[in-house]
């Protein structure tokens, strides 16, 4: 098998990058012990790393420091100077997210001075704020609301006149609302350093600056990916999800249409947030009760696509592989990526799985095998997915997207839609009995699960195909090669005794890097794992936002932890998809499994081949 | 050409001179000396700034040193046919002192006699663009010396020793900027000159650049060697095309010396220059602005630490230091610190250039050692103020620094007795204002000024500068309201302690430096609704001198908003009767005009337009 | 030798001492636009290996077609692999670059400490009472563009006018439609050759 592939220099190692490796600091556990400094913090004496700032310190030693413009996912911005500190011997008062641990530092986070500058700069930015909170969309869970609250802001004395600017709704999946911008600029951070997409950024200066696109375009000409991740840093209402539930209410009180609804595993994850629940906690039992008392006709789980993905796509592996076909194959399951690839990657499509993502395919899959089933007419049957993603309304408006003959998925909202429908049908969700979700599309298995973490399509892959290659049950199933958060990993893993060498990126700056290094030939793979949100679904732009730093790995965990409670955890064990074969599909890569589940690219004009994401990501 | 000169003529062609038509004059001279056949006997240089702007075009004949003011072309004959043929001094063009007697020489001028030249020490004295005549006084010697003999921490420590403190602003020591770069580790390292010289007022550096071109390239080879840098960028404003032309000149003729470029003096040390032109952006003056600037990105300033010794120009080791301050260093390698530091104060060594404007006689840049006072620069130096007008204050610092009243004017010039005062070195603009100065509109002036180019990055500055230029201009209009000084003080306080950056937290200093010595002035206007220098157009009002008018109706035809109508008065009136009658006095109606105080807009056209000073502003 | 020198040096004085040179002054004269976009790729390749060299192409292009506009900045960008948002992010930061075609000629009035000491807002104020147009707008006429800008560095000559390459000095109000008449009379043949 090695023969099939460029020969690649062993001592090229990839670069194992985090997602914002300039602006995260160095962790305590990194390989190389930092050094220890001892500070002193509102009188208690804290132990810190050389690389931590102020803030990081504080914060562990249980000393909170309000912030605007710091995110974790972010990195260190020091705009919004709320979070300034006293420094003992400083002239000024540094803000603690930028301002790095020094060893015998005195630092004061809560004296009279620094709570009126705080007070003043947050009064400022309220000067030119919108004060229309009660129809913003953020309103309840807003972080300048929140700000104002804390600081006990009584009163707005400032007030400055903003020109004022049209909201861009141009976009499938975001909607932008520049009048409520306070330009924190976290949006534009991770628009260019995270995801190296280069859409939005500063133009302007002074009181005219203003985040956009360029010349002020809507998203929709830009080369926007849709990703989301700006709406979901974004500490205010100035860019958020197209929201259309309202579109869903409305269909599931049109008694003439059959509303089926389909959920994507990294909901499960994360919803529960929402509601109160700790982070980390799966909560797919409520979840399928909710979307049956919110009046769906049927309840099903994407899950089930995903297994259907994994059949189509180590088909495709290993017929690539086999019929030495063009390598590395790249998962197409991220519709973001997949428009990433399209906009400034286009010599990779062909590298690219035809294989639809499995919201797509479910798509597909409702609106004929099951319409079929179910006696409905497609144009019936009003089909919704619920999205960790807002790519993925983008993905559904694509216009290829209609193997049935009408759309495949009319609506998709994301689980920040999903909650306010649920909490607006006045449904305690934390205290709900566990449900079902219906067959046959409701039946998954472990591995459908793990396709909400990075790694997991990866590793659901590896436990079909080592199976099918070997042609034997395989004892292994879990591949703890692919799992963990680094922005780019890489393995070589035994398939039918064979070594396939394997890479995951998470994050489109690092699926940059990745595909640079395979483009100069420094790196090759058999087979390569792209998400377009760092750290993969759970991270998706339509998930509850937060600012916790861990929460990638909190939600990760538990699919994990779910995976290893499912008692079928291999995608080519799951029934329900072999019923689909056997009664309607064939087999996987067959003519009508191409017609329905499999698609085709194209290059984005105009976009000029890799350069015109940033160098710097690169 | 003769070997042997019987006159030496320097032209002034310095900007300021060069707006004036110098260039005229000196085609004039070329053709008048060629006509009278004495162009072989003559050297005529075009030199950079002799330092008297406001008496350009100049020309300065030696050897006696004469010196001809205000030269019109029309004017050369004289100079060449009197002056240069015949040997006698054409007196109406000699510059006249105060007492109406003529100064033959410079040396005899008030301006030049207390002025102490370093940093100028050539300009207007040799051809900025020969790098022969800047050899011929020693010019690369310094270069040649450091680079034969010295190691770099000897440099370092020469310049430490000097006490050299930075010239842009902060008044950092030199040499320890050098040795923080110098200790950092690094496979490349650099040397940045800042000529953003923003300041409005200020043009020291443009002198530099335009007179004495080679004297920065020679000190930022040094700099170079000192800290390990072999590559310097000179960032220039793009206002100053006539000094990018004679750097890029001057660049030029250095490396066909062989004193910049590889292996200088044969060395082993290579070092070379790039010049970047700016853009119009004040904010490129604070120098980690002006390295993004350089990367050609927006001029946007981040957090330091780190600081640019550590990390600057693409986060390489850098040192940036200004115009005036490198053009002190090769002076100080030759003559020696100690030399240097037997010039100034205990904690301020050297010279300073001020630029002198405003309401002063004699306007120009003027060089004098650190701790001069005020009074000498207005008075002796600066010739006083026109018109016989009083003394009110002085900027310094420009938008950035504060003002000195006349209280304070024999208060040394150097750095901390400055600060004390609420003021700053700043860049050396010296603004003189008298009695019709007013200084809350000076303040509004410069906080729009520094509203204008706040680059919008942080909140204070972006927003608290807004905020404050609302409230003075509504001051400056008549609708100050009670508690606006305390807001003007408190909000100034904050930003300055939490704005990100050198412009934010100087851009209050004007107003709590005018609040501080002039709050009588804000008090009358917000309590009286009066200007007291009658500047504030809003609080201006004119009245009619019923005595004077004549009732022409110039000034009502004048009034933009019809607010001048007739009136009558009683007035005495002596008709004159036929001869042999005697004359009667009788009483009869009069038509003189009067302004109707609420429609008048205080625009003053009235008073412009009244020939007989019969319109009076109060 | 003297005069060679002479004219040489002359040559270089004025081509240097051209204050409007890079601030929008159109030096497209006789190209069509084909060879100006030509030129433009030219410039781009020319500094394309060179970092941080986005602001020097904005400057060359802007000498070129006299302003900014949205395909030359796609093309800046594309040429130079900078994402789009940041070539527009840094001309509309910097005051020097302009999106929209300017007037034949840009009246700068100095708006510098020394010069607003000395008056020059009522210069502003008659000058946009002349041209009948505020800050950054062009005459009726399409001759005059006004620009308020800060500090030309004259400032012994307060309050300054800059109009094209030429400077005024000492300005007062009253002085301002003789400026913009004379300036216009002595200046419009390069209409005409345009």
């Amino acid at each position: 098998m090695s023969a099939i592939l460029p020969q690649t220099k062993p001592q090229d190692k990839p670069t194992t990058a985090s997602a914002a490796p300039a602006t995260t600091p160095a962790p305590p556990q990194a390989a190389a012990p930092a050094k220890a400094l001892r500070l002193t913090i509102d009188g208690r004496e804290v132990e810190a790393y050389e690389g931590e700032t102020v803030l990081d310190a504080a914060r562990r030693a249980g000393r909170d420091i309000p912030t605007l413009c710091y995110h974790p996912a972010v990195g260190r911005i020091g705009s919004c100077r709320v979070c300034v500190v006293e420094i003992e011997g400083a002239r000024t008062l540094p803000a603690s997210c930028v301002t790095p641990v020094a060893d015998g530092m005195v630092v004061h986070t809560n004296t009279p001075a620094v709570r009126e500058a705080r007070r003043t700069v947050l009064e400022l930015l309220l000067a030119a704020h919108p004060h229309d909170c009660l129809k913003c969309e953020r309103n309840g869970r807003c972080e300048l609301q929140d700000l104002a609250m804390r600081l006990g802001i009584r009163n707005a004395r400032f007030r400055r006149e903003k020109v004022h600017s049209e909201p861009d709704a141009s976009s499938a999946a975001l909607v932008r609302e520049p009048d409520k911008c306070v330009l924190c600029g976290r949006c534009v951070k991770v628009c260019n350093e995270v995801q190296a997409v280069g859409v939005l950024g500063f133009a302007y200066r002074g009181t005219r600056s203003c985040v956009t696109p360029m010349f002020e375009h809507g998203l929709a000409e830009s080369k926007c990916v849709s990703c989301g991740q700006c709406a979901k840093v974004c500490p205010v209402g100035a860019i958020s999800e197209k929201e259309e539930w309202e579109r869903v209410l409305d269909a599931i009180a049109d008694s003439d249409l059959h509303v089926v609804v389909q959920v994507a595993p990294a909901v499960r994850a994360a919803i529960g947030e929402e509601f109160g629940i700790p982070a980390g906690t799966a909560v797919t039992g409520k979840l399928a009760t909710a979307l049956h008392r919110l009046g769906f006709d049927a309840v099903f789980d994407t899950q089930f696509a995903a297994d259907l993905t994994i059949m189509e796509e180590g088909h495709e592996l290993l017929e690539r592989i086999k019929s030495r076909g063009k390598l590395p194959l790249i998962t197409s399951c991220s519709p973001g990526w997949v428009r990433f690839c399209e906009t400034f990657f286009p010599d990779f499509l062909g590298n690219v799985s035809s294989c639809k993502s499995p919201q797509q395919m479910m798509g597909a899959v409702i609106k004929t095998y099951y319409a079929r089933k179910a006696g409905v007419a497609p144009e019936r049957v009003f089909s919704v997915s619920v999205m960790p993603c807002t790519a993925k309304k983008y993905e559904a408006a694509r216009p290829e997207m209609n193997a049935s003959g009408v759309r495949d998925v009319d609506v998709a909202i994301t689980t920040r839609e999903l909650a306010r429908m649920i909490k607006a049908a006045g449904i305690d969700f934390a205290n709900l009995p566990d449900g079902e979700f219906d067959a046959p599309l409701g039946i998954s298995t472990g591995a459908g699960t793990i396709f909400g973490a990075t790694g997991g399509v990866m590793e659901a892959a590896l436990r079909t195909v080592s199976e099918v290659a070997a042609k034997k049950p395989a004892g292994k199933v879990e591949f703890a090669e692919v799992r963990g958060l680094e922005g780019i990993r890489e393995a070589t893993v035994d398939v039918g005794g064979q070594g396939v060498r394997i890479a995951v990126a998470s994050g489109l700056a690092n699926a940059a890097r990745l595909l640079q290094r395979i483009r100069e030939g420094k790196a090759s793979y058999h087979f390569v794992e792209i998400m377009a949100c760092p750290g993969g679904c759970v991270e998706g732009g339509g998930q509850p936002r937060s600012c916790d730093p861990e929460i990638a790995a909190k939600r990760a965990a538990a699919l994990y932890a779910e995976d290893g409670h499912m008692k079928v955890r291999k995608s080519h064990e799951n029934l329900a998809v072999r019923r689909l074969y056997d009664e309607f599909l064939g087999k996987p890569g067959s003519e009508v499994a191409h017609r329905l589940l499999h698609t085709t690219y194209r290059s984005a004009e105009e976009a000029a081949p890799a350069t015109g994401a940033r160098k710097e990501a690169i | 050409m003769s070997p042997f000169c019987r006159a030496h003529i320097l032209v002034c062609a310095g900007a300021g001179c060069v707006s004036s038509g110098c260039q005229a004059v000196y085609e004039a001279l070329m053709n008048g000396l060629t006509a009278e056949g004495v162009l072989g006997e003559v050297k005529v240089v075009q030199t950079g700034c002799i330092g008297s702007c406001d008496l350009g075009p100049v020309i300065v004949v030696y050897p006696e040193g004469t010196f001809y003011q205000r030269v019109r072309p029309e004017d050369v004959p004289d100079i060449v046919r009197e002056h240069i043929v015949k040997g006698r001094p054409v007196e109406r063009l000699l510059h006249k002192r105060p007492n109406g007697e003529a100064a033959p020489t410079l040396a005899g001028i008030d301006f030049f006699k207390k002025q102490v030249k370093i940093v100028l020490r050539n300009c207007g004295v040799i051809d900025p663009e020969n790098i022969n005549e800047y050899v011929a006084r020693d010019g690369y010697e310094a270069l040649a010396r450091v680079l034969t003999d010295m190691e770099p921490r000897e440099v370092i420590d020469i310049v430490k020793r000097s006490g050299l403190r930075g010239r842009g602003g902060a008044g950092f020591p030199t040499g320890l900027k050098w040795e923080f770069a110098s200790r950092v580790r690094s496979d490349q390292k650099y040397v940045v000159c800042n000529a953003d010289e923003g300041d409005p007022g200020a043009f020291m550096d443009r002198s530099v650049l335009e007179g004495d071109p080679h004297s920065v390239i020679e000190a930022m080879a040094i700099a170079g060697y000192a800290i390990g840098a072999n590559q310097g960028y000179v960032y220039v404003r793009a206002e100053y095309p006539l000094a990018v032309a004679r750097l890029s000149h001057a660049i030029r003729q250095a490396r066909e010396f062989g004193v910049l470029g590889e292996n200088l003096f044969g060395s082993g040390f290579d070092f070379d220059l790039e010049i970047r032109v700016g853009a119009g952006a004040f904010v490129c003056g604070e120098e980690t602005a002006l390295l993004a600037s350089v990367e050609g990105k927006r001029g946007m300033p981040r957090p330091k630490p780190p600081f640019p010794a550590n990390e600057g120009l693409w986060r390489k080791p850098t040192v940036i230091n200004n115009v005036e301050t490198l053009a002190n260093i090769p002076p100080i390698i030759l003559r020696g610190p100690e030399w240097f530091a037997s010039i100034g104060t205990e904690k301020s060594k050297g010279t300073k250039v001020f630029a002198l404007a405003g309401k002063i006689n004699n306007t120009g840049l003027v060089e004098v050692p650190m701790g001069t006072t005020l009074r000498e620069i207005v008075y002796d130096i600066g010739g006083g103020i026109p018109g016989g007008k009083a003394f009110k204050a002085a900027q310094t610092g420009g938008p950035s620094g504060g003002c000195i009243p006349a209280a304070f004017l024999d208060t040394p010039m150097e750095y901390d007795t400055l600060v004390k005062l609420g003021a700053m070195m700043g860049s050396g603009g010296l603004i003189i204002m008298d009695e019709d100065t007013c200084m809350v509109d000076i303040a509004r002036f410069f906080l729009q000024f520094t509203q204008d180019e706040s680059c919008g990055k942080c909140v204070p500055c972006r927003e608290g500068t807004k905020v404050m230029l609302d409230i003075l201009t509504r001051i400056t209009e008549g609708k100050g309201q009670p508690g606006d000084i305390e807001t003007l003080e408190s909000l100034g306080k904050t930003i300055k302690n939490t704005a990100l950056c050198g412009l934010g937290q100087t851009a209050p200093n004007p107003v709590l430096s005018t609040i501080r010595h002039f709050r009588d002035e804000y008090e009358a206007h917000i309590h009286e609704k009066r200007c007291p220098a009658g500047v504030c157009t809003a609080l201006v009002r004119y009245h009619i001198d019923a005595d004077r008018c004549r009732g022409c109706g110039l000034c009502a035809k004048a009034c933009p908003v019809g607010a001048i109508a007739p009136v009558a008065v009683e007035a005495e009136e002596a008709v004159a009767k036929a001869a042999g009658e005697e004359a009667i006095s009788r009483a009869r109606k009069r038509k003189v005009y009067a302004i109707d105080a609420d429609r008048c807009q205080g625009c003053g056209a009235c008073a412009s337009a009244c020939r007989f000073q019969a319109v009076s502003r109060r | 030798m003297a005069a060679a020198k002479t004219k040489e040096k002359r040559a270089r004085l004025e081509v240097a001492s051209r204050p409007g040179e890079g601030v929008g002054t159109c030096k497209c004269q006789g190209k069509t636009p084909d060879d100006r976009y030509g030129m433009l790729d030219e410039i781009i390749a020319k500094h394309k290996d060179t970092p941080g060299s986005l602001i020097p192409v904005l400057h060359e292009a802007q000498q070129l077609f006299g302003c900014l506009p949205e395909d030359l900045q796609s093309r800046i960008a594309k040429g130079l692999g900078v994402p789009e948002s940041e070539v527009y992010g840094v001309a509309t930061f910097y005051s020097l670059f302009s999106l929209r075609p300017k007037g034949k000629w840009t009246v700068n009035v100095c708006l510098g400490t020394a010069c607003y000491v000395r008056g020059a807002a009522a210069c502003l104020e008659a000058m946009k009472k002349e041209l009948g147009v505020d800050i950054g707008g062009t005459s009726k006429d399409g001759l005059f563009t006004l620009q308020a800008v800060r500090c030309l560095g004259a400032c012994a000559l307060a309050p300054v006018v800059m109009i094209g390459e030429t400077v005024f000095a000492r300005v007062k109000p009253e002085d301002i439609p003789g400026i913009l008449a004379d300036y216009a009379a002595t200046h419009s043949s390069e209409v005409a050759a345009s």
